[in-house]
């Protein structure tokens, strides 16, 4: 059993409101560390055995279709050891 | 004239958009996302609301309901297609309307009576207005900002395809103050705002939505 793992972002140029108020709300708990918060999602896909070039093809294939939105969002695929 | 209305689970504004159709002199056709059969109808809402609870995005599960195969293919041959809201959203996750609506910039919801400019009144849902023409109808959604990229923008305000813009300050950070767009055909349309819910004073702010749907009954009848 293997996980496929898919972090989705919203690109750069888009703004992302729920990674600014997280960036905000930190520095009133004393955290002062952030220069900026960017919030995305992550997927895990759970597999038989380990993944095979084909099965992770598929992946990439989903996460272009589903997973995200190439108009906003980009994806990146890997296996999770 | 008959006008289909997509009932996704979780949509809500279904049932006062068939009674604009009805309202406007229309015959409102109930349609199911699961059933593959648009019932013949002449033109389609897909009307507002939280389909399939928005889960991953608003909108990009409804794009693979059964019944939205059939309308992508009608859309392409020319079929009427409005999407108000929640709609909107799916038009854009369907590819049948460029850019994506995301978060509101300042991250709350919105429900008040807003005004809008009619832009363009060239297109199958807009031909009842004048250009210019100012309206105020509810806008009410948490994820109505709409995003393109620049090449985008440029070939939407380049050919006449934003239909509606907000007027005074820009309500949720969409670009252009952008509340709605057309396909290069028209006869697609998104928009954020409501026009369903004010097509008479005694249930809305006011009846200036009506023309939507009076617009495609006209245009059907050319």
């Amino acid at each position: 059993m293997a996980t496929i793992v898919v972090d989705v972002m919203l690109k750069p140029e888009i703004l992302d409101p729920q990674g600014n108020a997280v960036a905000s709300a930190l520095p009133r708990l004393g955290f002062t560390f952030a220069q900026s918060v960017r919030q995305g999602k992550r997927f895990e896909i759970v597999v038989e055995g380990e993944p095979t070039p084909e099965q992770l093809a598929e992946v990439e294939k989903a996460a272009a279709v589903l997973l995200s939105n190439p108009v906003i969002e980009t994806y990146a695929v890997r296996v999770e050891q | 004239m008959r006008v289909g209305v997509i009932t996704f689970p979780g949509t809500l504004d279904d049932r006062d958009a068939a009674r604009a159709v009805n309202f406007a002199g229309g015959e409102s056709v109930a349609l199911w996302h699961a059933n593959a059969d648009l019932k013949g109808v002449d033109a389609v809402i897909l009307p507002g609301g939280f389909s399939y609870g928005d889960y991953l995005r608003c909108g990009a599960i409804s794009r693979f309901a059964p019944v939205m195969t059939l309308v992508i293919e009608a859309a392409e041959r020319g079929m009427p297609v409005l999407g108000i809201c929640n709609g909107f959203q799916v038009l854009c996750e369907s590819h049948l309307l460029p850019g994506a609506l995301t978060r509101n910039s300042d991250l709350h919801f919105l429900c008040r009576d807003q005004e809008i400019e009619i832009i363009n009144n060239a297109t199958d849902w807009t031909s009842a207005f004048n250009n210019g023409e100012k309206i105020t109808i509810p806008l009410k959604n948490g994820e109505g900002s709409y995003q393109c990229d620049d090449t985008t923008l440029a070939q939407l305000e380049g050919e006449g395809r934003v239909i509606a813009r907000y007027v005074g300050e820009n309500p949720n950070g969409s670009r252009n103050l952008i509340a709605g767009i057309s396909n290069t055909r028209g006869n697609v349309v998104g928009l954020m705002p409501h026009p369903e819910h004010a097509i008479d004073p005694l249930t809305g702010p006011s009846a200036q939505g009506l023309g939507f749907f009076t617009s495609i009954l006209n245009s059907m009848v050319r």
